[in-house]
């Protein structure tokens, strides 16, 4: 067990290196092969030759590319100076830059967006968790009957519909029509009420498209696994017909609902663009919107990484969760 | 069971429901599993019974779809129970387990009985054992559903008990996965998970079909000897000959849903009565034969249990089906008939053509 977590730290580790090397080389590459001066992105096209030269410098876009990358390490761990005609402006680590647009540090604006959409995707997935399961295991439970058919019915429409339709029609009436609840977003740490009342929604939304998909796989995982030897096995041994359901088959049932819920909350960071343009929620989603609108690379490099990060720590907490669960897989 | 002739007429002639309770420990009376498919139903056991008493092995015998497995799941009540939304198997008859008649007996009532009183074994252990559970874990389970004590007491009745069946160092095999396990450990296993609880009815559906033959060797008499030691009445489903000369008393032969045949295994395997029993002895292969011959396998498949053939089930694939005047063999049914004391046969051939075949046909070449 404990190689096992080893080796999959060290994996998840390579891959957080890699990501960095792709996601750096297309940012700082494709400008130059396609002939636009990342300084012209940060200072304008109307600007002179010396303020361009300057930025150049400043920002060490003349050096190779390597020298570059390694500067870029170096900064996420120890900092960065950045020097231009004599003035100096010390960034400190985690240092991944500035804004071309805002020449705000890009640190400081990933550690203030990240627990929105944090909040969001945990908030959501629970939810989404509690409804898929229940409605999945009850639906093979009774398969064919009314229930069945109506949460069968009312997950595909779940599947089908876009986050900005369902987002704004749920706006219009529980926001705006009852004013049940909030449209704005209050941090958490202001008021807790105000904050779940502005992330109700959004969740709900999502876990609306997310909570169909959770539904209709327990669903088929469930009737998959009810039709198992070892089930038979278990009701002949004399198990309450609950026990058998709740301990026997629930266990195989989480395997592939676990293993998607990895994927899923990496996809998430893509819906999160979506939801949180709907909803108005200043986090990472909204951040990169405006960034690639703006042509703002390093604030895109900084979300990237970000959130490949949370998805590699997913994985990583699946991994091991599926670990914990099936025990043929601490040999693999 | 020497003395049948006790309980003969309930054989040939099923009783009607709601005749007493019958003296013997596992009485099947009349049993019919029908399920209702889009297709039509499919008979799957249709007017089946039989009794075995302690101590003895029943062997049923027959090919896929022949209704052995779904009997013996018919008697442990497991057609009943989870099938929620799909079509249940509509069952009828009686079962009578000491004294108690199963079918019309509570839901979980039977469900007591299951792994207590009977328990089962079952063909592939790899497919049968949860894999995300120890061992140790699905045997303390099985122990302690019918027995009020803490963990620590099942759990060495767990380790006694895969001591019991042959399993090297118990005290940490108790603690591995299903997936550790080798084939027949995991055969033993199972047998010693349905056996945690004294069960006076053992049900083995295929125990060795799954493994190698030298491993079936030992499987077989882990079983006969358990039986000696427990007492329990013990019925093996197999389509394996070879199982149930090892280990049976007597001998039933299923085709398409109802016994064909029943008697001693010895009557059976030196006088089988049936034009389907001589199929299926002349479809084993011998050692202590000379290989001059190529098997000889029943010829045709079986029948569908939604269209079963009229008259006898077994007459398109019978060799013999035109020697019996007229059309009786596809338009009669043959009922279940003693032809020699405990001997039953559920065929039309005249006595007098069926002895001239087996002597003079079909013996020789057995």
């Amino acid at each position: 067990m404990l190689t096992y977590l080893i080796r999959r730290l060290f994996a998840a580790a390579v891959m957080l290196v890699v990501i960095v090397l792709v996601v750096f080389s297309i940012f700082f590459l494709i400008p130059k092969w396609t002939g636009v001066d990342p300084a012209t992105m940060y200072v304008g096209k109307a600007s002179d030759a010396a303020a361009l030269e300057g930025i150049r410098q400043k920002l060490g876009l003349d050096d190779p590319i390597l020298v570059q990358l390694f500067e870029f390490f170096k900064a996420i761990f120890v900092g960065r100076d950045y020097t231009s005609a004599g003035s100096t402006t010390r960034c400190d680590a985690p240092c991944f830059g500035y804004s071309f647009k805002t020449e705000q540090a890009i640190w400081p604006v990933l550690t203030d967006r990240f627990p929105v959409t944090f909040g969001l995707a945990i908030g959501a997935a629970v939810i989404w968790l509690i409804i898929g399961l229940t409605a999945g295991v009850l639906s093979a439970l009774r398969r064919g009957s009314i229930w069945d058919r109506a949460s069968m019915t009312v997950a595909l429409a779940g599947v089908s519909l876009p986050i900005y339709f369902t987002g704004l029609i749920s706006l219009a009436i529980f926001s705006y029509g009852l004013g049940w609840v909030s449209n704005e977003y209050t941090p958490i740490e202001e008021s807790f009420p105000d904050w779940f009342s502005g992330m109700i929604l959004p969740w709900v939304t999502l876990a609306f498209l997310f909570g169909a998909m959770y539904a209709r796989l327990t669903r088929a995982t469930m009737l998959e696994v009810m039709g198992e030897d070892y089930i038979r096995t278990a009701r002949a041994k004399g198990v309450r017909e609950m026990v058998v359901i709740r301990k026997h088959a629930m266990r195989s049932t989480m395997t592939p609902i676990i293993t998607l819920l990895g994927v899923d909350l990496g996809m998430l960071m893509g819906n999160a663009i979506l939801t949180e343009t709907t909803f108005s929620l200043p986090g990472l989603g909204q951040a990169v919107l405006k960034a690639i609108g703006e042509r703002d690379l390093p604030v895109i490099l900084g979300v990237t990484l970000i959130t490949a990060t949370a998805v590699v720590v997913a994985n990583l907490v699946v991994d091991i969760l599926y670990s914990v669960i099936d025990p043929r897989v601490r040999l693999a | 069971m020497t003395d049948l002739s006790k309980t003969d007429a309930a054989v040939a002639e099923p009783a009607a429901a709601g005749s007493p309770a019958p003296s013997a420990f596992l009485e099947v009376r009349d049993l019919k599993i029908h399920f209702p498919t889009d297709d039509g139903v499919v008979k799957s056991v249709d007017g089946l019974s039989f009794q075995l008493e302690k101590g003895k092995t029943l062997g049923i015998v027959g090919e896929s779809g022949s209704g052995k497995s779904v009997t013996s799941l018919g008697i442990m009540g497991l057609h009943t129970v989870g099938q929620y939304g799909r079509q249940k198997a509509k069952i009828s008859g009686e079962i009578w387990l000491e004294g108690k008649e199963l079918l019309t007996a509570d839901a979980n009532e039977v469900r007591r009985l299951r792994g207590r009183e009977m328990a089962m074994i079952f063909q592939d252990p790899l497919s049968a054992l949860h894999p995300y559970f120890t061992i140790g874990k699905q045997i303390i389970e099985a122990y302690r559903i019918h027995h009020d004590v803490d963990k620590k007491v099942a759990r060495k009745r767990a380790i006694e008990m895969l001591d019991r069946v042959g399993i090297p160092q118990p005290n940490q095999r108790v603690d591995s996965y299903p997936h550790e396990f080798s084939g027949g450990m995991r055969q033993r296993a199972m047998i010693a998970m349905s056996l945690v609880n004294n069960p006076e009815l053992l049900i083995a559906d295929e125990p060795t079909t799954a493994l190698d033959v030298t491993v079936q060797a030992q499987i077989l008499d882990l079983i006969r000897d358990l039986q000696k030691e427990f007492g329990s009445a013990v019925i093996v489903i197999t389509h394996d000959l070879g199982v149930v000369a090892e280990l049976a008393d007597d001998i039933l032969v299923m085709y398409g849903g109802r016994c064909v045949e029943r008697g001693t295994a010895d009557k059976v395997f030196y006088e089988p009565k049936h034009p389907y029993t001589w199929g299926l002895l002349g479809s084993m292969p011998r050692i202590d034969r000379e290989r001059t011959e190529r098997l000889n396998p029943v010829k045709g498949s079986p029948p569908s249990l939604i269209n079963i053939p009229d008259g006898c089930a077994f007459n398109p694939r019978c060799p013999y089906a035109d020697i019996p005047k007229g059309d009786i063999t596809r338009t009669e049914r043959p009922e279940l008939r003693e032809v020699q004391s405990g001997h039953y046969s559920a065929c039309h051939l005249p006595r007098e053509d069926r002895e001239r075949l087996w002597n003079e046909e079909i013996a020789p070449k057995l």
